[in-house]
């Protein structure tokens, strides 16, 4: 296979890059070594749009967090992704985080965040009446959002995939190599589980691996350390309790967690943080994170009540030894680029990271040539549960499949799973419907639409058996083989009974 | 719009009571909405027996129960009294506190209805697994018993084989009965609390019977595993069932089951604004099961969790009769619904391991299966076995037959080629007791036999085992 810009990593950094290369005529191939887009920190993290006053003034990463903060808005509304711009504040409860906060007030103007403001205690209980009474005051940031972030994930490598590019799941690399041709021109070869690959460019967009796999070409000059962030989120009866995203001021007590509503209706408190081994994926969650995390929201928010949990979860961010995000092409490998140490506000950098790589892709002398058209950067999605009683009925009216709701807790149609079913990257497990429709992320988590769910893959699949459903992951199956059933009728087998015994 | 007087919504046997009820009372418009494509609620994954002693007079697997309420709902539609209407496949979207019912299926489309009085029986759902926050892992393997019972009994998939309880609710005791049958090994089950949560008899013919281990005082603490679940860290709780630390046990387990309780499902009921008692998770309602908003009633276990279906039709058909009441123009008892729901008795346990206390080998001390009361007897064996501690004379016959020949009664399922020679699955019962001793050969014979429709409940599909559903 040879391809000319290879993506390796479709998480949501690969996919800005590969939506941002669909107006040039270059052949691109996104991979991944999971079954899946968006299967790392993409799909478990706190969900947030982060407004820019954090990085430090001057980074790549202040820059491509105010400027992907910026895009998001018109970037989710072609791509038909939830996304509010709520607002967030950072809460301080004591006379040394007014202080805190006043820093991060000037950080964010020197960032160019607009309209920041810092709220007395009065005006923040008025716009904010579910905070705690010991909130002296807080850093008010209009622009920050919560977004569904694999979807956002998803909808740009959709689009890509839906204008000729291709994805290829499964697909682990193991080993670069340079190769040249007879002319002396320099093209890379990857040896995957797949088989080789070559290509001129080679993007990498590896989270967490990203030192690993840049180690297959040179060595790298920064380390990966994996730091784990646990999480609760809460029932929609809880997700009204805040309606921006609420921080807590970092101090020496450490960054505190977040507690905030999420597009689908939660609430989301977390993250904790810990560094793991390098290389680690551990994705379990603990009791003594979980209850640090409950320890912790409660100081921002009095009353959340724990019993109502739809699920914990834990995510792990790609935190690196480089104090900035590392875009760049790999130094002395021409051709070779890497997006690495994409941690917090990666999410929110992603839509300006693609962007960005493009740019940089073509100062470096790859050549991309803008096509005259014939291509479309838009996605249309129906949100069953977000039309109005109108739209419901002209729908169903329409197509009868969006009559039937398979999804209780979520509200989500027949019709809304058939259409993820048949998507342009199609969902090979039961979570990757989840993460296409919306299905099972409820209170009930999947106990009443699981069955019908599989019905329907497997109607829709006529070729796939039972015992090839996956909850996730490769390997995770849901189903085992049950002994033998024998497939003969009663009377046959009395027959042969009668046989036997004469 | 259409109209109607009352409109029951849920189509379980909380919903059939009430809507037979309320037209015997002589409401003649009356529409069951139901979101399956068939009637029976969740009775119809219960192939278990055990139903229908007390409304029935008869022990009845969880598909016959359906069966016959719905027999019993179609026998109002006698001389001009018009027959209630059901639709299925339907799923309502929201009720208001005025009554109106917004709904949709595919025939219909989305539609509106208005109702003089709404009669609630949504049944209720598990606890799933973030509302116990394990921590650990979050492989495939670990899910509600309940969604188990559904991919085993109805989809006929295997859900694991080497399978641990977590709960001991009727429904994780069925279940390990039941993944037993089907062939799996289930290695424990484990209970946060000093006592097992479901009835005793399902801990004697489910647990003991197949000689599962039961954990009292522990629970699960962490959840191993990357794909698939390869085992659990199980932990000894304190009095305030928090886990101490030292005491951790690894099972080594592909499957886990959740049996932690259930919740009344009342999602549809907040929006429509009835007041929730948050005691039982269900509306506060009337002596006659109104809720707080005049006209809307509810019954069975969207109510409060019920031990018994019989006793969720006995609460439904008070609550169809008020309805019906209410429209005739009775006086609205909405504003008495502060009180929480009456419960019926039925659950009798006594703490497991109490009842081997004596070591007369002469003397056995057992729980009788024969109803839900679970009477706890005392048998000498011999010659002349004598029964003490029963309350009935079943009691007295079941402790005698367990000491000389105990005999079970096998439920489990069958596979049907149907006539477009696609294969689906029946539940079946063996006729009448077998001897306990042979239910495994038998539950393996029909495990491996396939029979072909059509077959109505009732059919002895093979010798000696009956249909308790129909294709």
């Amino acid at each position: 296979m040879k391809y000319d810009i290879l993506i390796v990593g479709a998480g949501v950094v690969g996919a800005s890059i590969a939506y941002s290369l669909i107006p040039y005529n270059v052949s691109v191939l996104l991979l991944d070594k999971n079954n899946d887009v968006a299967m790392g920190a993409t799909r478990a993290n706190s969900a947030i749009i982060h407004a820019g006053y954090d990085p430090k003034p001057g980074t790549l990463m202040a820059r491509l967090n105010v400027e992907g903060n910026r895009l998001c808005g018109k970037l989710c509304e072609d791509l038909s992704v939830p996304f509010t711009r709520c607002g967030s504040l950072v809460l301080s409860f004591s006379e040394e985080d007014r202080s805190t906060l006043s820093e991060l007030y000037d950080r964010g103007i020197k960032n160019g965040v607009p309209d920041l403001k810092l709220l007395s205690k009065e005006e923040l209980r008025k716009i904010e009446p579910g905070v705690s009474e010991e909130a002296t005051g807080a850093l008010y940031a209009p622009t920050a959002g919560i977004i569904n972030p694999w979807e956002l994930c998803l909808a740009q490598a959709e689009v890509f995939v839906k204008n000729g590019g291709t994805f290829l799941p499964g697909c682990e690399v193991q080993g670069i190599s340079e190769i040249f041709s007879s002319e002396g021109k320099r093209s890379y070869l990857l040896n995957t589980t797949k088989g080789e690959i070559s290509a001129d460019t080679v993007i990498l967009c590896c989270g967490t691996e990203a030192d690993t796999v840049h180690g297959y070409i040179s060595s790298p000059d920064f380390r990966i350390t994996p730091t784990r962030g646990e999480y609760y989120l809460l029932d929609k009866s809880e997700g009204t309790k805040v309606s921006h995203v609420i921080f807590q001021c970092p101090s020496e007590k450490g960054k505190g967690v977040l507690v905030a509503p999420t597009v689908h209706g939660n609430l989301i408190c977390g993250p904790t943080s810990e560094v793991l081994s390098h290389g680690s994926e551990d994705t379990a969650t603990t009791a003594v994170k979980l209850s640090e995390i409950k320890e912790k929201a409660s100081r921002s928010v009095g009353n959340i009540s724990w019993r109502d949990n739809v699920r914990n979860f834990s995510g792990i961010r790609s935190n690196s030894t480089s104090d900035d995000f590392l875009i760049r092409e790999i130094p002395g490998k021409k051709g070779i680029f890497e997006a690495a140490g994409i941690k917090s506000p990666g999410l929110a950098s992603s839509p300006a990271i693609g962007p960005y790589m493009v740019e940089l892709l073509k100062s470096s002398g790859v050549v991309l040539t803008e096509k005259t058209g014939g291509y479309d950067l838009t996605r249309k999605k129906i949100h069953f549960r977000d039309m109005t009683n109108e739209e419901r009925a002209a729908l169903v009216a329409k197509d009868p499949a969006y009559g039937r709701i398979v999804c209780r807790c979520e509200g989500v149609t027949e019709g809304e799973i058939r259409d993820a079913i048949q998507s342009p990257i199609p969902p090979l497990s039961l979570d990757a419907v989840k993460r296409r429709a919306g299905t099972g992320m409820g209170r009930c988590q999947g106990g009443f639409c699981g069955p019908r769910i599989v019905e329907m893959l497997l109607s829709e699949r006529p070729d796939s058996s039972p015992l090839s459903i996956l909850q996730d992951g490769e390997g995770s199956t849901l189903f085992v083989p049950r002994d033998a059933e024998e497939d003969c009728s009663y009377e046959e087998k009395e027959t042969l009974s009668k046989e036997v015994e004469s | 719009m259409r109209s109607y007087d009352i409109v029951v919504i849920g189509g379980g046997p909380a919903g059939l009571a009430a809507a037979k009820s309320a037209a015997e009372s002589g409401c003649r418009s009356i529409l069951l909405i139901e979101r399956d494509t068939k009637l029976g609620g969740i009775l119809n994954q219960c192939i278990h027996n055990g139903f229908g002693l007390s409304h029935f007079g008869e022990e009845l697997t969880g598909p016959e129960y359906a069966f016959r309420a719905f027999e019993e709902l179609k026998t109002i539609n006698q001389g001009d009294h018009p027959p209630v209407e059901i639709l299925l496949d339907t799923f309502v979207m929201e009720i208001t506190s005025d009554k109106k019912i917004f709904a949709m299926n595919k025939k219909d489309g989305y539609f509106e209805i208005s109702a003089k009085a709404i009669i609630l029986a949504m049944g209720c759902r598990e606890k799933a697994r973030g509302a116990l926050a394990i921590p650990g892992t979050r492989p495939a393997g670990v899910m509600t018993a309940g969604l188990a019972q559904h991919y085993v009994n109805i989809d006929g998939y295997m859900v694991g084989k080497k399978v641990v309880i977590l709960g001991s609710g009727d429904i994780g005791l069925i279940m390990a009965r039941r993944m037993v049958l089907e062939g799996a090994e289930v290695l424990a089950c484990i209970e946060i609390a000093p006592q097992p949560g479901g009835l005793a008899r399902n801990v004697t013919q489910c647990l003991e019977d197949y000689g599962i281990p039961l954990y009292l005082r522990r629970t699960v603490t962490a959840i191993h595993g990357k794909d698939r679940l390869s085992g659990i860290t199980v932990s000894e709780v304190d009095e305030k069932y928090t886990p101490i630390p030292g005491t951790e046990m690894e099972i080594e387990c592909d499957t886990l089951l959740l049996s932690c309780g259930l919740i009344p499902e009342n999602e549809l009921s907040r929006k429509a604004g009835l007041a929730i008692d948050p005691k039982t998770g269900g509306p506060f309602s009337s002596d006659v099961h109104e809720t707080s908003v005049p006209g809307i009633f509810a019954c069975g276990n969207v109510l409060h969790v019920h031990d018994l279906a019989d006793n969720v039709t006995k609460e439904s058909i008070e609550a169809g009769k008020a309805a019906a009441a209410y429209v005739a123009g009775a006086s609205s008892t909405s504003q008495q619904a502060i009180s929480s729901p009456k419960v019926f008795p039925g659950k009798v346990v006594k703490p497991v391991g109490e009842k081997e206390m004596n070591t007369d080998p002469s003397v056995r001390t057992m729980t009788c299966i024969i109803c839900p009361r679970g009477c706890t007897l005392t048998v000498t064996t011999g010659e002349n076995p004598t029964v003490t501690g029963n309350a009935c004379p079943r009691g007295k016959a079941y402790g005698i037959a367990e000491v000389t020949h105990p005999m079970r009664t096998l439920t489990t399922t069958i596979r049907v080629r149907l006539e477009d020679g696609s294969l689906s699955r029946i539940s079946v019962k063996s006729k009448g007791e077998i001897p306990k001793d042979e239910i495994r050969s038998l539950a393996e014979k029909i495990h491996h036999t396939i029979i072909s429709a059509p077959v109505s409940v009732g059919d002895e599909v093979i010798p000696g085992v009956v249909a308790t559903s129909a294709t």
